[in-house]
């Protein structure tokens, strides 16, 4: 299930909420989606697949992670490459996400 | 907040390869097209999620004949050879234009179609896509192709004139609040099979509240008893990409083979799933090919990665999950060969459509409903537009009538229900592969009668407010369309296809014909006076 929108790499483009086919997001007051319904989120990983900055984590699991989950933790699931690991794997990411961004050398 | 209102030619309910192959049809042939989809087009559904294979036989008369012949006797003789024909013309030609429009096919060294014989010996062509790319790319077609999508926008219930014709639907929108109703000359539903919430990749969506929409205008369906389908996933994931597990080797608790357990021979684990947990390992496949099927199925290692999970070394822990009338067969009687149901003006296309024609009583997955969605779409996209362009205009129109609003739920009582309720009772009686897979006639009449007392539950206790509307529709759907397969499973006296009956385990000759089964409060079952064309003597075949 859903369990992480890293409110640090979201960009607010709210295409996780748009082509969440359940419907579980809600636009957060600060513009960052929140995980509003993850009961109805049938761990489709259309969410990580489409967010353009690798910023979504789903959990392998069909039943939310128990209270203390590490899978629930951004730090750790960021320091172990599973946010946009889908994205990822199915090779959308064909252009670099923003926290990847190396500074372009002026003139280059 | 505000509501939405428009008109159309044709209107397409569901937003799935099906839905997005007639919408496109439809705009080809000249017609203005809404397609609304109760998520988002392009990431909704079975197809979305996940990647399939699609049934692609080259023509050659030799070939189709091998690829149609091939499944006859599995499905129980059911299928139908001008069916079957239409199907793998009509998905060659599509799945070809797919590449024109830069879908880039990984044809594994070059071969466009594989020829694959499996170990029960049936053949079959497929060609392989991966669901996310492919429904993108459907998508942007139905845009290009001047298509207005309504997403998010789940339909409640069909609209007709005075004359009982098809001739729009309404709705709400989810993410954007209030209602949206299309007047249209024709509709398509293509809203998916129902697999009951049972927590299969992309396929919660599919609950059946489409299968509802269709019998409240009349219409009725075939086949519903091919209902039984389960897949195998580890019991922590949604993934149940079936076709790996032929890799597999299942084992009990203490290690033991479960004996005769595979791929194809479910009901091995099935009964050992009733005694205790059940684990498997991948470690038959040859490692030469892990990066391949790594690659042909990335999301099949996504859980099992996120876990740390080596599936062809460590066992995981399995379950069955229900993929019921998805990947069985049965669905909205087909009319005519452009997919109009019996009632006119709606025409059926997809899951939500019985597949007997090209599988009889054996699943559809494995390619089959791949090309039937492109195929059933297309010809339901073209029918419908040339309906809408015979039919002068669209009169007055409404809902059914003599039922309760679907949009405005009645004051709370004492005996009020909410959605949840009714979902898990319903799936107390549909899941249960005891009560599905192996079935007799008491389980059936016992489950009935407790799916009777729900429908009622539906029909008078049922309350909701804003937020769940759509699920307590999704909630009447998934009632109506278990008593539509029970009741249909009650009347085959028999085993044929995946219908197995304990207390009537071989075909009946005499029963060898499609079987329809309709109504709302009343149901009712008949055979269907149309015989299965096979085109060779099934006279000696049971």
């Amino acid at each position: 299930m859903i369990e992480v929108v890293s409110a640090e790499r979201c960009i607010k483009c709210d295409i996780c909420i748009k082509v969440c086919p359940t419907n579980v997001f809600d636009r957060g007051a600060d513009g960052v989606p929140v995980i509003a319904r993850q009961s109805d989120c049938q761990t489709c990983l259309m969410c990580e697949a489409y967010c353009p900055e690798e910023a979504v984590f789903v959990s392998a699991s069909v039943t939310p992670e128990p209270e203390g989950s590490h899978y629930r933790d951004e730090a750790f699931v960021t320091a172990n490459g599973l946010l946009g690991a889908y994205r990822r794997a199915i090779g959308w990411n064909t252009r670099p996400p923003r926290h990847e961004h190396v500074p372009t050398p002026s003139g280059a | 907040m505000s509501d939405v209102l428009l008109d159309a030619d044709v209107l397409v309910i569901g937003g799935g390869p099906a839905g997005c192959w007639a919408a496109i049809t439809a705009a080809e042939a000249g017609a203005t097209v809404v397609l609304a989809d109760k998520g988002y087009c392009g990431s909704s559904g079975a197809a979305a999620s996940a990647g399939h294979g699609v049934w692609y036989v080259p023509p050659n008369a030799q070939m189709r004949e091998e690829a149609m012949a091939s499944r006859e006797a599995l499905g129980g003789h059911l299928a139908d050879r001008n069916w079957s024909s239409r199907v793998i013309d009509t998905a060659f030609h599509q799945v070809n234009r797919l590449e024109q429009w830069g879908y880039a096919f990984d044809n594994g060294g070059g071969a466009s179609s594989s020829r694959k014989v499996g170990k029960d010996g049936h053949v079959n062509y497929s060609r392989g896509l991966q669901g996310p790319a492919y429904m993108r790319l459907m998508r942007r077609r139905v845009t290009s192709a001047r298509v207005k999508i309504l997403d998010h926008s789940p339909a409640l219930e069909l609209l007709t004139d005075a004359t009982g014709q098809v001739s729009g639907a309404a709705g709400v929108r989810r993410q954007k609040g209030g209602t949206w109703s299309v007047h249209a000359k024709a509709v398509v539903i293509a809203t998916g099979g129902c697999t009951f919430l049972s927590g299969g990749l992309g396929c919660n969506v599919l609950t059946g509240e489409g299968s509802l929409m269709a019998a409240e205008v009349g219409a009725h369906f075939s086949g519903m008893e091919f209902s039984s389908a389960y897949a195998i996933a580890p019991k922590f994931s949604a993934v149940t990409k079936t076709a790996y597990y032929q890799h597999a080797t299942f084992t009990y608790e203490d290690g033991t083979v479960v004996e005769g357990a595979g791929w194809h021979s479910r009901s091995p684990i099935a009964r050992a799933l009733d005694e205790g947990p059940v684990y498997a390992v991948l470690d038959q496949a040859p490692a030469e090919i892990h990066d391949r099927m790594r690659k042909g199925q990335p999301n099949f290692f996504a859980p099992f990665d996120r876990r740390g999970i080596d599936p062809f070394t460590e066992r995981f822990e399995i379950t069955l999950r229900s993929e019921a009338t998805m990947r069985g067969t049965g669905g909205l009687h087909l009319a005519d060969n452009a997919c109009q149901t019996d009632v006119a003006g709606l025409f059926a296309a997809g899951d939500v459509a019985t597949r007997e024609y090209i599988c009889g009583g054996f699943t559809g997955g494995a390619s089959h409903n791949g090309a039937w969605a492109i195929s059933s779409g297309t010809l339901a996209g073209a029918g419908a537009a040339q309906h809408a362009f015979a039919r002068n205009g669209v009169g007055p129109v409404a809902g059914p009538a003599n039922r309760r609003s679907v949009f405005e739920s009645d004051a709370p009582t004492a005996e009020s229900v909410q959605w949840k309720e009714i979902a898990r009772t319903v799936q107390g009686e549909a899941l249960p592969y005891r009560k599905n897979y192996f079935r007799t006639a008491e389980r059936l009449r016992e489950s009935l009668g407790v799916l009777d007392q729900t429908w009622q539950a539906v029909n008078t206790d049922l309350r909701w407010d804003a937020e769940d509307v759509v699920h307590a529709r999704e909630a009447a759907g998934l009632t109506a369309v278990a008593r539509w397969m029970y009741t249909s499973a009650l009347a085959r006296e028999e085993s044929r296809g995946m219908h197995k009956r304990l207390d009537a385990g071989k075909p009946d000759a005499a029963q060898r014909r499609r079987l329809f089964v309709g109504g709302l409060d009343e149901l009712w079952t008949a055979p269907d006076p149309v015989a299965p064309y096979t085109g060779i003597d099934v006279t000696v075949a049971a």
